[in-house]
């Protein structure tokens, strides 16, 4: 027989035992990932969040408006490659519960500092040539049924109309698409130009997004930003968008962390329980390995078959709840979805879980491996 | 019959401390669950609660027509005025909404803390508002009181500090409390002060009014949608709070469930192997017990009684580390509809422990009843054998 199988027929000794262990692990495992799913999801911030983009806020809050003005003193600030501006449009579309950001921005500017977005060259035309254009990502025009050429109706919270009506309609002229679609931020675009027209408030932006050609340079560029309108009437805060998106993840910070804090102490609670478990199915073998040595097996190997053994069921526990994981990811996705944060697996989660397996498996296995290893015979055999 | 089931029963009980080291698997395991649970369930609990003790309802809030939070709406002079005059009104209090960054205490990344002008009327309002230390600002300074869970979450606030929001400095002469509810996650100055602190003009962001009966509320929705003068809507405060509450407390306890149930699960499996190990151990006394005529209903009794109790101890622990833990702990998370920092703090209630109880004695039947049918299934023979 060989030592593989040999260890697998140990194993199925008492099967119920086994089993009843390997989904323990199983389930301890797939906890596991999902949490550290969790942990990044709340502290990694946006991945696709660039070091090479600044955003230029108001200093006090990010409600503030900015002034215009502000966006031809910042483009001359050494080091910096472009500049454009957002601004927060809130308002609904049919019903409250149908949220998805609005921004009003300069088309051509716009997917020029976002190259990650994606757009027919016709399309942007037609967005930047038409005055209540719109432009909407392919995923949402899906899930609202919108075609090119339908007229999208959102209602105002924010941003009445100059006339007090608060019924904006936008032409959607067409779609856009992301190179990679995790952790985009779906925004509904539509001209700044018609946005300033129709409020009749000109001269107004929400935050400006800085490119940079040097991102080495993003402290001493922001500094240089700030700098400008420290003593003016609209003080700026400027940050790289990875920053920026990591301190508004923070802000839903202590849900996750507290959730997090809890959960990994059940995940040890489990792992603790069924190496105890695991611990007494080796004890309870110990005249076993007697006679095995009796039959002329060496201490060496005695030893190995216990360690592997261990390794085998956590290993394998291990992998099957990784795998069980990724069934589970989209169930949790969905319960996240309010937040807006993207719920995905990592690569580095599912090897830190295997390696936990395997350290679970040298724990549980080794002392018992090691107490195999020196078993005298004679006195094993008269502990039976 | 039931003599056999209460002696055998009893037996095993005095028996389980010579099993304690694997006995305690179970109580681990389950303890862990409904430890884990109930302080999930706490946590949603407490955050619906800081929302659903908002408010009164004999107090109405108006905002700008197609606002639905405080800090999108706007209000002039003249629409203000209008309102605050309208029949069945008792008080009016013009209040300004705004938020700033504040650094948290526990990451101390800025967060965004509202800070709100209030009227005298509104403290007149607003009865369940206490000062618990300190004093209240004089009208006219830039003076501030801040609300208790404002004071736990955010670095600086404390009574005597002084605070920088926006271009001004502000004094902390105060600490209220709001009973439980979400203005306890607030900043209140002098509303004139900061009208003027925050550049605002005339208007106001919202209207606070007490009104003479809670049905007078919708009625005087209607007034102001026939007003052709005034685009606003008019909701009661304690509806209006209750939307803010929004799906997040619903998510968490949904996330509660999700977790307690996986690990449920697991717990189940620690305490099936545990009970199998049980009952394994005493084969030889219950095939003693079998052979000298005791029935086997006494024997599923017993072992069930073992992992019925060693759950409830379990469960109880579970509870217990839950309630000295987490009951009264302050957290604060982003809310979506204000967009500004709630604290609240978990709410470790009864219900939620006695449904962890319920959970603790599910999982401990599910844990014994394999293992007890096998107990009694044993064939008297082969086990006396010890095999």
């Amino acid at each position: 027989m060989s030592p593989v199988g040999f260890v697998w027929a140990n194993l199925h000794r008492r099967p119920v035992r086994t089993y009843l262990t390997l989904c323990s692990v199983l389930i301890a495992f797939s906890l596991f990932v999902l949490l550290r799913t969790l942990a990044v999801v709340f502290v990694g911030g946006n991945d696709l969040a660039s070091g090479s983009r600044l955003v230029v806020s108001g200093k006090y809050s990010i409600i503030d408006s900015l002034p215009i003005s502000q966006q031809r003193a910042i483009a001359q600030v050494d080091g910096v490659d472009a500049v454009t501006h957002q601004t927060w449009f809130g308002g609904n579309y049919q019903d409250p519960r149908n949220f998805f950001p609005k921004y009003p921005v300069e088309p051509r500017a716009h997917f020029d500092m976002y190259p990650e977005s994606v757009i027919a060259p016709e399309v942007l035309e037609a967005f930047a040539r038409t005055r209540t254009g719109a432009v909407a990502p392919a995923e949402l025009a899906a899930k609202f049924g919108w075609e090119a050429g339908d007229k999208i109706p959102i209602e105002a919270d924010i941003w009445p109309m100059r006339d007090g009506n608060r019924r904006w309609e936008f032409d959607l002229v067409g779609t856009y698409t992301f190179k990679d679609e995790d952790g985009a931020q779906p925004v509904f675009l539509f001209n700044h130009d018609y946005f300033a027209e129709a409020t009749g408030i000109r001269g107004i932006v929400g935050w400006y997004m800085v490119r940079i050609a040097e991102p080495q340079r993003a402290g001493e560029i922001a500094k240089a930003i700030d700098a400008l309108f420290e003593h003016s009437m609209n003080p700026t805060k400027t940050a790289t968008e990875d920053e920026y998106s990591r301190a508004f993840a923070q802000q839903v910070g202590d849900l996750g962390l507290m959730a997090n804090s809890i959960l990994s102490a059940v995940f040890f609670t489990i792992l603790l329980l069924t190496a105890v478990v695991m611990h007494r199915a080796f004890r309870e073998r110990v005249p076993e390995l007697a006679v095995l040595k009796t039959l002329g097996f060496s201490d060496g190997r005695v030893a190995l078959l216990v360690l592997g053994e261990s390794l085998l069921l956590c290993l394998f526990g291990g992998l099957l709840g990784i795998c069980s994981a990724f069934v589970l990811t989209p169930v949790v996705a969905l319960f996240l979805e309010f937040l807006r944060l993207d719920f995905e697996l990592h690569w580095p989660t599912v090897g830190s879980g295997l390696g936990i397996a395997l350290a679970l498996g040298l724990v549980v296995g080794v002392p018992p491996a090691v107490a195999a290893r020196r078993l005298t015979i004679a006195e094993a055999l008269r502990r039976n | 019959m039931l003599g056999q089931i209460v002696r055998i029963t009893l037996l095993n009980l005095r028996n389980l401390p010579s099993r304690l080291g694997s006995s305690s698997v179970i109580v681990v395991g389950i303890g862990g669950v409904v430890g884990v649970m109930v302080a999930i369930l706490a946590m949603a609990t407490g955050f619906a609660a800081t929302f659903e003790s908002a408010g009164a309802p004999d107090r109405a809030i108006v905002l700008r027509g197609g606002s639905d939070s405080e800090l999108s709406s706007g209000i002039g002079q003249d629409a203000l005025g209008i309102v605050a005059s309208m029949e069945g009104v008792l008080l009016a209090s013009r209040e300004l909404y705004t938020v700033a960054d504040v650094p948290k205490r526990s990451s101390g990344t800025d967060a965004n803390l509202i800070v709100r002008g209030v009227t005298g009327a509104g403290f007149e309002m607003r009865d369940e508002v206490r000062i618990v230390a300190g004093r209240t600002f004089t009208p006219g300074k830039g003076e501030l009181i801040a609300g208790r869970g404002a004071s736990v979450e955010f670095a600086g606030i404390d009574l005597g500090s002084t605070v920088k929001l926006r271009q001004t400095e502000w004094t902390i002469v105060g600490i209220f409390e709001a009973g439980g509810s979400a203005y306890e996650s607030e900043l209140w100055v002098d509303f004139p002060v900061a009208q003027s602190a925050f550049r605002w003009g005339g208007g106001a962001s919202s209207l606070r009014l007490l009104v003479d009966s809670p049905e007078r509320v919708a009625e005087l929705g209607e007034r102001v949608d026939a007003d052709p003068r005034l685009d606003l809507a008019v909701f009661g405060e304690k509806e209006f709070f209750n939307r803010q509450k929004g799906d997040l407390a619903d998510t968490i306890e949904m996330f509660g469930y999700l977790v307690a149930a996986i690990m449920a699960v697991g717990a189940a499996f620690a305490a099936l192997n545990t009970m199998y190990a049980a009952v394994v151990s005493r084969t030889v006394e219950i095939a003693t017990l079998r052979a000298l005529g005791f029935g086997a209903l006494p024997v599923v009794v017993s072992v069930m009684a073992e992992a019925l109790a060693l759950a409830v101890f379990g469960g109880a622990l579970g509870a217990a580390v839950a309630y000295f833990g987490f009951n009264g702990f302050t957290v604060s998370t982003l809310s979506d509809a204000s967009f500004s920092q709630i604290a609240f703090d978990f709410a470790v209630t009864t219900e939620l422990m006695a449904t962890g109880l319920v959970w603790a004695l599910l999982l401990g039947a599910v844990g014994g009843l394999f293992p007890a049918v096998r107990a009694a299934l044993l064939p008297i023979t082969l086990a006396l054998r010890g095999e």
